[in-house]
């Protein structure tokens, strides 16, 4: 029992530093200029077979921002996520209609390799690979046609991801050797290091205990300044402490899109207001 | 203790006593084979015996180091025809192709793994062995190789199919293509477990008999090369056993215990390599 109160009072130190942080940024979202958007989401589409996923949505997302996505299961925001570096296209019967951009190229005429080296993903389970450490990280510069060491590039990937500390002993030791937490930030470094505009994030903590989860949020604000970062999230305190902005999706489609700090004082939609004081969901 | 309590517990301990003794069984048959090669071909084997040249009926000594030799080439070129082969088939079962084709792949595959080794002979036999005009390492090797593929490429398939789909994910996720992400993340991750596929598929035809009576055929002295008759392990043992001297058959009990050592070596090896574990299931 103990322990439980270093929790409390850790996550509480998180989302105090959290919530000053979302004020010091509130006035540039209430502005966005064309030159701020990252990606933007054009009337999209998204087919599963014959399964409509996603219905006409349209959304911004701002540069060296948080973008948060919430919603209930099944609601698409994962699916949405998914598009903006077309991961959906390693699923089979999957149709997309729309338009995405990424700094203003559509995303659909990229190279799918050079737009997924732009725009990074990190994924709910942490999924490093079965190697070293050390190649865990190098992985993406290695694909990329890099030869030889990467001992810059991996220390700078790592000490990104807040892990260099814990592992810089041992970076030739096997990647599952680490503790959930730090395999998590693992992956994150190991996405950091093909230095991405654009890191999302499906879901990253939902396997993690409080005390990462508040190391990752904590990770996600230092990013901010070099990394645009989209995050769904199954917790809308999370959503509330780390994003700037946060998108509320219901059945496929985008019922509100706006500020976090509006988002859950004063959502415009019934439902949204519904959703974040927990009546359903 | 009612009656029906005592009815259950003799019941179980009945049970429990009979699948006992059939495991036992399994385990004793190995355990007397082995027992039996050794009584009576252990006396037999001597340097020599991996060493020389067979000796000239109605001399005593000599050895059985062609058979040896030709039965490693013969496993060599099975390796080289069979394993790509089963391999990049798995690959594809188990990472491209839609619904059909793999399942009419597998199918085939395990058809193949049941046809009859001596229809698999008379197939290289007719494709190898009459273009060339006569016997050869090479149609035996071929006829090995055949017989190896089906087994590699289902154990690829079933290996591959268990590495976890997050990791093809995080491979793509990193700008990787389908062929890079294979080669770098699934190949890797189950190497150990196809590793020890072909190292068992090539002990299972180690012993084959039949594929190379009428292929490498056999030969009294060393192969003078890869288009040339071989001797081999198993061919010896059949001709020597069925021969009409005593020590012929002595000697082919000492080549049966030579090759089963050669088999039980390699399962060993493998087995001792994989209890290591695959990393990725460690997790």
């Amino acid at each position: 029992m103990d322990s439980a109160f270093p929790l409390m009072a850790n996550s509480g130190a998180a989302a105090a530093s959290s919530s000053a942080k979302i004020a010091a940024h509130t006035p540039a979202m209430t502005t966005p200029g064309a030159s701020t958007l990252r990606m933007k989401v054009t009337k999209l589409n998204f087919y599963y077979g014959k399964n409509h996923a996603l219905h006409n949505v349209s959304m911004d997302v701002a540069t060296n921002r948080v973008t948060a996505m919430i919603g209930p299961s099944g609601c698409g925001k994962s699916t949405l996520l998914r598009t903006l570096n077309r991961m959906h296209e390693t699923l089979r019967h999957t149709r997309l209609e729309g338009e995405i951009t990424l700094d203003g190229v559509n995303i659909l005429t990229l190279d799918v390799t050079r737009l997924r080296r732009m725009v990074g993903m990190v994924f709910q389970k942490p999924n490093p690979f079965p190697k070293s450490i050390y190649e865990n990280v190098a992985y993406g510069l290695r694909i990329n046609g890099h030869k030889g060491r990467l001992d810059d590039a991996v220390e700078k990937s790592l000490r990104r991801a807040a892990l260099w500390d814990e592992v810089k002993d041992k970076l030739h030791k096997s990647a599952y050797a680490l503790s959930g937490g730090q395999q998590q930030r693992l992956c994150i470094a190991r996405a950091l290091a093909v230095d991405p505009e654009v890191l999302l994030l499906d879901e990253p903590c939902s396997a993690l205990d409080p005390v990462n989860t508040a190391k990752i949020e904590e990770l996600l604000f230092e990013l901010k300044p070099s990394c645009t970062l989209v995050i769904v999230t199954h917790n809308m305190q999370q959503a509330a402490r780390v994003s700037d902005s946060t998108a509320f999706m219901l059945n496929g489609e985008l019922i509100e899109f706006s500020p976090t700090g509006t988002m859950f004082t004063t959502p415009s939609d019934p439902r949204t207001e519904a959703y974040i004081t927990g009546r359903f969901g | 203790m009612s009656v029906r309590l005592i009815w259950r517990k003799s019941l179980n301990a009945f049970m429990l006593s009979l699948t006992g003794l059939c495991a036992l069984l399994t385990v004793s048959a190995l355990f007397f084979i082995l027992g039996y090669l050794v009584w009576n071909g252990g006396k037999d084997l001597s340097w020599n015996f991996f060493t020389h040249l067979p000796a000239p009926v109605g001399e005593p000594g000599g050895g059985m180091a062609n058979a040896i030799l030709g039965t490693l080439k013969l496993l060599l070129l099975a390796a080289l025809v069979g394993v790509p082969i089963g391999l990049l088939g798995g690959v594809y079962l188990a990472e491209f192709g839609g619904r059909t084709m793999p399942f009419l792949v597998r199918y085939t595959a395990d058809l193949l793994n049941g046809v009859p080794s001596i229809v698999i002979g008379i197939f290289a036999y007719a494709l190898v062995v009459i273009p060339m005009h006569h016997f050869s390492t090479l149609a035996g090797g071929f006829a090995l190789g055949i017989m190896v593929i089906p087994t590699v490429l289902r154990n690829t398939e079933s290996f591959l199919r268990d590495v976890p789909p997050a990791l093809r994910e995080g491979s793509f996720a990193l700008g990787a293509n389908k062929w890079k992400m294979i080669a770098t993340v699934v190949l890797p991750a189950a190497s150990r477990g196809i590793l020890t596929g072909v190292l068992l598929a090539l002990a299972r035809v180690a012993g084959e008999t039949a594929p190379l009576l009428f292929t490498a055929f056999g030969n009294r002295y060393w192969s003078p090369g890869w288009n040339q008759p071989t001797s081999s392990l198993p061919v010896v043992i059949y001709t020597y056993a069925t021969g009409p001297y005593e020590d012929w058959h002595q000697q082919a009990w000492a080549a049966g215990l030579v090759l089963l050592g050669l088999v039980l070596l390699t399962n060993i090896t493998v087995r001792a390599f994989l209890s290591r574990g695959s990393s990725y299931e460690r997790i």
